[in-house]
């Protein structure tokens, strides 16, 4: 599998009355052809704004970027202008938004934001687009394409809208798909849809998916390789099969341990106590240290570095270095034989 | 069955229509019945649209309904009741909304909020007696007696999830309407607040009706589970007998699009996807609403309305395919 992004150290803050806010904060991860690599975490964890980022679809100001590159085709898109950019998004690297009832313009039909691009990027003639726009819909699996490409977004229902947002992401062959949150607004019927149709196109088309969202059971379902935010920094990373199976970070531990077994339910949950730093004044040492319960003194003080705990997966904990105490997964997060029903 | 189980509310054929034009009714709730016992979490989910949430407010008569019962303690909520009668009934049935930015009012202060109950039900008789009870409450949903003077914008959405729980337990309710209480919240946080509720359950003995579109959760916190699709009721069981052995295809459906968080079940499951969506409830489908996406609809779906059936002790279904007139066919291919 060959690197087709690569980000290193980014660091992204805002400029607010409150302060300079450091929503992301020295973010490192690489994005592989035909792979979906998901970035989880929770709300303020710095996820949305890496994946907008990307993309520079961070309004500067009062964002800015602070430190860091991003690689894609040899080039850095942080130093891109405005005008550059634009030869990149929606044809190189293109985006699917969380809510489709927003994101889609009300005001034009489907088919002449699905054409819109085609014709800048690709030259096409309005009617080649028109054609091109029917093959899209019917590729994402909208019923009777030839008619409802002349249609509006509100005779659309929200799955069909998510749907054609996918089209319209997809008309120009991109490199990379960032998906934020695609099915979080969706029922989970519809969920289970959408995943599917994006699991397909991905065989099909061999694009690579960012993928970003806070269910871990979509997570389980879609990706290939984890990354779990926390604070504005990737504190674990790994294979999907070692972050559910062999976690390292109390946060992934918390996270996993807060979901609902289906399989039983007498147990309490274990919820995370407290609430995510805030990240106008970010602690100094790790950003989980205030819920932690393995915190040791050191964790208050220095951001520990990433541990390889293999060719694939590291975590960011003090846990992992050599003098902490040896400290097991608990039992609340052990995920496997999920009984399934119906 | 346990014949000691107290019914504290009884629904019968629960209708809420709503006038969308002259012509078109919206057909929010169309005829559900069920009930619930004293001191248990009723569990209630379905999709976007389904009417979940107009049954939940309806039966707390803040949507008047458009026919059926609701009984409360053997009483019906939506008989003609004077002033003084309603107060009484409100004052033993509670909600908790989705939204808690939305559901707090952002000019008062959080110990305001709180005290609203109290002060309209005349629960309290001094100043100081208000202060100390709402300190009590703070308390009671974790949170700490400074934190009454502050405005709700001060607070995360978990806080305020507990705020609203706070004031819907000022009043001493017997029974709890808990729309969606933790949609809106990170999975670390719905933990801690799903934790909570069940620890008041359990002290105070509160009842509650649990809706919710995430059904891992729902079986986590339900006793019994109720499964609404397009304004009926298609299946009621007990959470175990629900997620064990579904029967309507519409549960089964829902139970199989939840993505589980373990990646090799993921890998190796055999999803039933539905095909299309959800049809208006305004022009709803005849007979069974949900024969335009179910794999096994027959002739008679179409035709006629099925009922709920006891397939099984405690566990109800409104689904032909159980009804022995109608489901031979079905029967011969298993």
């Amino acid at each position: 599998m060959s690197k087709i992004l690569e980000v290193n150290d980014l660091s992204v803050s805002f400029d607010t009355y409150g302060g300079d806010v450091k929503a992301v904060r020295g973010v490192t991860f690489e994005l592989n052809e035909k792979e979906t690599l998901a970035i989880v975490g929770e709300s303020g964890s710095g996820k949305s704004v890496t994946a907008q980022s990307l993309m520079r679809l961070i309004p500067m100001p009062p964002g800015k970027f602070v430190n860091g590159s991003i690689i894609f085709k040899g080039q850095d898109l942080t130093e891109k202008s405005e005008k550059q950019m634009e030869a990149i998004r929606g044809k190189e690297i293109s985006m699917i938004f969380q809510d489709p009832m927003t994101s889609l313009n009300p005001t034009m039909t489907i088919g002449k934001q699905i054409s819109e691009s085609l014709i800048k990027h690709q030259n096409m003639s309005k009617k080649d687009a028109h054609e091109r726009g029917i093959e899209l819909l019917k590729l994402v699996g909208i019923p009777t394409p030839e008619k409802r490409i002349n249609q509006y977004p509100h005779e659309y229902s929200g799955g069909m809208r998510q749907r054609a947002m996918i089209a319209i992401a997809l008309a120009c062959n991109p490199k990379i798909l960032i998906a934020d949150e695609p099915t979080t607004a969706l029922d989970v019927t519809i969920q289970a849809q959408i995943m599917d149709l994006m699991k397909e196109l991905q065989e099909k088309t061999g694009t690579a998916i960012l993928l970003i969202t806070h269910d871990l059971g979509v997570v389980a379902n879609a990706a290939h390789r984890v990354a779990v935010m926390y604070g504005g920094k990737i504190v674990e990373t790994g294979d999907v099969d070692e972050i559910f199976y062999n976690p390292q970070h109390p946060y992934t531990w918390g996270l996993l341990g807060s979901m609902p077994k289906l399989d039983n339910r007498d147990e309490e949950l274990q919820a995370i106590p407290g609430s995510p730093p805030d990240l106008a004044d970010p602690p100094k040492g790790c950003p989980f240290v205030t819920r932690c319960p393995f915190a040791m003194k050191v964790c208050e003080n220095r951001m520990p570095e990433y541990t390889d705990v293999s060719n694939t997966q590291k975590a960011a904990c003090w846990l992992l270095d050599e003098r902490a105490p040896k400290v097991e997964i608990p039992e609340s997060a052990r995920v496997g034989g999920t009984k399934v029903h119906g | 069955m346990d014949n000691t189980r107290e019914k504290l509310l009884e629904i019968k054929n629960l209708q809420k229509h709503f006038n969308i034009d002259r012509n078109n009714v919206l057909r929010a709730v169309d005829g559900i019945s069920f009930d619930i016992y004293k001191g248990e979490t009723f569990g209630l989910v379905g999709e976007s649209g389904c009417g979940k949430s107009t049954a939940g407010r309806t039966i707390l008569r803040l949507y008047e309904a458009t026919a059926g019962e609701v009984n409360f303690h053997g009483e019906n909520v939506h008989a003609k009741k004077s002033k003084k009668e309603l107060k009484k009934f409100n004052r033993s049935m509670q909600m908790i909304f989705q939204d808690p930015y939305a559901s707090l009012n952002p000019r008062m202060t959080v110990k305001d909020i709180i005290a609203e109950g109290l002060d309209i039900h005349g629960l309290v008789k001094s100043k100081a007696e208000r202060t100390k009870r709402v300190n009590e409450l703070l308390e009671t949903v974790g949170l700490n007696s400074d934190h009454g003077n502050r405005y709700p914008h001060e607070f995360s959405g978990g806080q305020r999830q507990r705020i609203g729980i706070a004031r819907a337990l000022a009043v001493n309710p017997d029974f709890i309407v808990a729309d969606e209480p933790i949609s809106a919240l990170d999975v670390s946080i719905q933990a801690q607040v799903v934790n909570l509720l069940i620890r008041l359950q359990k002290e105070r003995g509160l009842t509650y009706l649990f809706i919710a579109h995430d059904l891992s959760m729902v079986k986590h916190i339900s006793d019994r589970v109720g499964v609404m699709y397009l304004g009926s009721m298609a299946e009621i069981a007990s959470s175990e007998m629900l997620y064990e052995e579904p029967l309507h295809p519409y549960t089964q459906a829902l139970l199989s699009a939840i993505p589980l968080p373990d990646p090799e079940v993921e890998r190796s499951r055999e999803r039933i996807i539905l095909e299309g969506d959800v049809p208006s409830p305004i022009n709803p489908p005849s007979g069974c609403r949900f024969r335009t996406r179910c794999p096994f609809a027959m002739e008679v779906c179409g035709k006629v309305t099925p009922e709920s059936i006891e397939h099984k002790p405690e566990h109800w279904v409104a689904c032909h395919l159980y009804d022995d007139r109608y489901n031979e066919e079905y029967k011969a291919k298993q």
